[in-house]
């Protein structure tokens, strides 16, 4: 068996810098369609609203899917001990999902949408990244091998990967007048495909934030133990069954309502252990602060256990009839994507850098400390006022008289101009992080071989 | 091998079980009854062409700049909807929508309102926390 070397860890190093460099461009877009709320005239003829937030979307989303990919790349081979058995096929993998990101960002610009939420590109597109999935899935399954005695990381990684193939399949079944000639149904089945996809990408980052905590803690165990194995088929559980939730106030089937609201308060097991474990996660942070990929961990943590209380809340019918289409939801997929998915991909990009032979300079780390308290203060306060303003607008929602959407808008006002301010002040954060990240990761990848 | 041999059957009952659920629901779809309108599924693909979602939602699910639009046929009526699509008030581009693509947009904007409700004071709200309408 070759012994691992950094070069075999070129291609996933790819994937993290192309992640890195779409989250630069999401953060800009974002920032972009945070200021259409407040000036409406700005970039109205070259950008309006409903390209922007496509840009946006698209770029986040493919941050998150490109970088999980490296992750698990990276950690495949670390666990493994070996390279990939087709170091090829993940450049080949690679390539088409860069080409398929730049058509798809492109082509938003034109003005050409398939007009789907979360995948708003023409449904061409979707072909190569599902033909690029199965050969991240090939690569993967026979790269590992076998499945008997594995940790508990190897079967979330699996299962990530499975599932997101099917679930993205399946957003695709509005193509058939079968599932499409009534809007009920079809939202039916596109929110039942959403809502697990999230789940399926989870699965990817979450087993990779577990490999590497069992790295950076030295206890090969955890990983092993019965209880990461129940909390893995809770999360599996709620994967497949709780996508409901979107889907509360729409006339459809009841029985998912209740389904789903069953599903979902199994999460309470979830939240009753963080608090459990808080005494041991808080003494483990103190004595490993100092790791950059291990703060970016610890602040994950806190915002897994700021949305969960979130989800947890919006998972009882009764208050999301309050909370759904305001912008408490808009909240929590903020949180969890910046707070929670953003951090745990920095995480790995950090270690990653940590595990080549780069050395960044002092006044890096002065930086991306800085912008670390930066970025987690400027997101509370984003995350709050988007609270707020969705508490505002649900109170709007319910009040017998309403007044004009308009009305109810321009009342939101301060609480959306203080998100644009702390988006500001979070890209700020984020691009002191991320210029010597981005900087000395790609010096690592020019040291590679392959 | 025990251990492993207990995983496999826990996961292999999760997935038989969401492999019926899903193709139960795919079967027996919610609306199974309904007339097939061409101008509104016409109308759809031109509501997906211009990505409406993007600020729009349609039983609260879509963006959030401007109104929900499930109702606003039976709210405000075809002349309402017309010049607001072609002229885009404030942050709204004016679409200069082709007559047939205005028509078909109508159409499907009332199908949409045809199948429920999205007003959430129009919800019951149990004591054991779900809804119905």
């Amino acid at each position: 068996m070759e012994p691992l070397h950094n070069k075999h860890f070129s291609t996933a190093k790819l994937f993290v810098l192309t992640g890195l460099l779409l989250l630069s461009v999401g953060m800009i877009f974002g920032l972009g369609a945070a200021a259409q709320y407040i000036l409406p005239n700005f970039l109205k003829q070259q950008l309006s609203f409903e390209k922007m937030r496509p840009l946006h979307v698209s770029a986040v989303v493919f941050w998150i899917i490109v970088a999980a990919m490296g992750s698990v790349f990276t950690y495949l081979q670390q666990y493994n001990g070996k390279k990939l058995r087709f170091p090829l096929l993940a450049k080949v993998q690679f390539m088409i999902f860069l080409i398929t990101i730049i058509f798809i960002l492109i082509s938003y610009c034109f003005g050409e949408f398939g007009g789907r939420e979360y995948w708003e590109f023409h449904p061409f597109l979707a072909m190569p990244i599902a033909v690029g999935w199965i050969l991240f899935l090939i690569n993967f399954i026979v790269s590992l091998g076998t499945l008997k005695k594995q940790p508990v990381y190897v079967w979330m990684w699996l299962t990530g990967i499975v599932f997101f193939l099917f679930t993205f399949l399946e957003s695709y079944l509005w193509l058939l007048p079968y599932f499409r000639n009534n809007i009920i149904n079809d939202m039916t089945v596109q929110w039942k495909s959403y809502g697990s996809m999230v789940g399926t990408w989870n699965m990817l980052i979450y087993g990779s934030s577990i490999f590497l905590m069992e790295k950076i803690s030295g206890n090969k165990e955890a990983g092993r133990s019965p209880m990461a194995f129940v909390l893995y088929f809770t999360g599996f559980t709620n994967l497949l069954f709780n996508w409901g939730h979107h889907i509360y106030t729409l006339p459809t089937h009841q029985y998912i309502q209740y389904v789903s609201y069953a599903i979902s308060m199994t999460e309470l097991f979830i939240f009753g252990r963080i608090i459990y474990t808080w005494r041991t996660t808080i003494s483990t942070a103190q004595r490993h602060f100092h790791i950059m990929s291990f703060r970016m961990l610890a602040a994950a943590d806190f915002w897994v256990f700021l949305n969960l209380v979130q989800a947890i809340v919006m998972s009882i019918p009764a208050i999301n009839v309050y909370t759904h289409g305001t912008h408490f939801t808009v909240a929590h997929t903020m949180g969890t994507t910046i707070g929670i998915n953003t951090f745990l991909l920095l995480s790995f990009a950090f270690d990653m850098l940590h595990d080549s032979d780069v050395q960044m300079k002092p006044s890096a780390f002065v930086l991306i400390r800085f912008g670390f308290w930066i970025t987690n203060i400027s997101l509370l306060v984003f995350w709050l006022s988007l609270i707020f303003a969705g508490i505002a607008k649900a109170h709007w929602q319910m009040s017998a008289e309403r007044t004009a959407f308009n009305t109810m808008m321009e009342q939101l006002r301060p609480y959306f101009d203080t998100v644009l301010n702390a988006g500001i002040v979070m890209i700020v954060g984020f691009l002191l992080m991320l210029y010597p990240l981005v900087k000395n990761l790609f010096k690592a990848y020019l040291r590679t071989e392959d | 091998m025990a251990a492993d041999s207990r995983k496999m059957v826990v996961v292999t009952l999760l997935v038989i079980a969401f492999l019926s659920y899903s193709s139960y629901i795919y079967y027996r779809l919610p609306v199974n009854k309904y007339a097939v309108d061409p101008n509104a599924e016409d109308g759809k693909m031109v509501w997906q062409k211009y990505n409406c979602n993007a600020c729009h939602q349609i039983y609260g699910l879509g963006g959030y700049l401007g109104p929900d639009l499930t109702n606003i046929y039976s709210l405000k009526g075809a002349d309402y909807i017309k010049p607001l699509v072609n002229f885009g008030p404030r942050t709204m581009p004016a679409f200069h929508l082709s007559d047939i693509e205005l028509k078909d947009l109508i159409a499907y904007l009332k199908s949409v309102d045809a199948s429920g409700k999205s007003d959430p004071r129009t919800f019951t709200i149990h004591s054991n926390g779900t809804i119905a309408q």
